[in-house]
């Protein structure tokens, strides 16, 4: 095994935990606010790790993937945060 | 790139979004109320993902892949803020905020 091998495990270990905090925050959330920022911090997690592999592996087949995901996923955050319940005014 | 010097700019770069997304995750778990929380899921959205792209352009340098990373580092850098800021906005309006954590509250008298 070598170095890099030992650093993609400790990068992918580090993905991972991340993932799964979001996956708790979306899941307990206590309010929807809560559960679109942690699914943002999802989006950027999956960014991260597909950006990862393109450097362990030497290619750049995931790039468009990463443009696409900067372009839209703010979609989500944004409409739900306009157009939540309970606000007075815009 | 290639070599030892490649590699090691690789695990660098690779290492530090790693630390940014689960210092995000941290954050999101630990911290108390809306605000907080979005203070630290916004690190990875722009810092992590610059160093990955990064990472990219350094290991297959070429015009194609050098334009391609500097456009997903734009459009986030336009993007994200723009969502942060309409959650931060949303978060103060309906009250999904503690304001016993808040130093400084500029908006109390519009807020009524």
């Amino acid at each position: 095994m070598s170095a890099m091998d030992i650093v993609a495990i400790v990068a992918g270990i580090m993905f991972g935990l991340s993932a799964l905090a979001a996956i708790y925050r979306i899941i307990r959330g206590p309010s929807v606010l809560d559960r679109v920022i942690a699914s943002d911090v999802l989006v950027a997690t999956i960014i991260c790790a597909l950006g990862a592999e393109m450097a362990f592996n030497q290619h750049t087949d995931n790039l468009p993937v990463l443009l696409v995901l900067a372009l839209f996923a703010v979609l989500g955050s944004l409409s739900v945060a306009r157009f939540l319940p309970g606000r007075d005014r815009a | 790139m290639s070599g030892v010097a490649g590699e090691v700019v690789t695990a660098i770069l690779v290492l530090l979004a790693a630390v940014m997304c689960l210092a995000a995750g941290v954050g999101l778990l630990r911290f108390p109320d809306v605000l907080t929380r979005l203070h630290s899921a916004t690190k990875p959205q722009i810092l992590g993902l610059m160093a990955v792209t990064a990472d990219v352009a350094v290991n297959n340098f070429s015009v194609g892949t050098v334009t391609l990373v500097v456009a997903i580092v734009l459009f986030q850098a336009l993007t994200a803020p723009m969502a942060a800021h309409l959650v931060a906005r949303a978060a103060y309006q309906t009250d999904h905020l503690r304001p016993d954590l808040l130093i400084v509250d500029e908006l109390r008298d519009a807020r009524g």
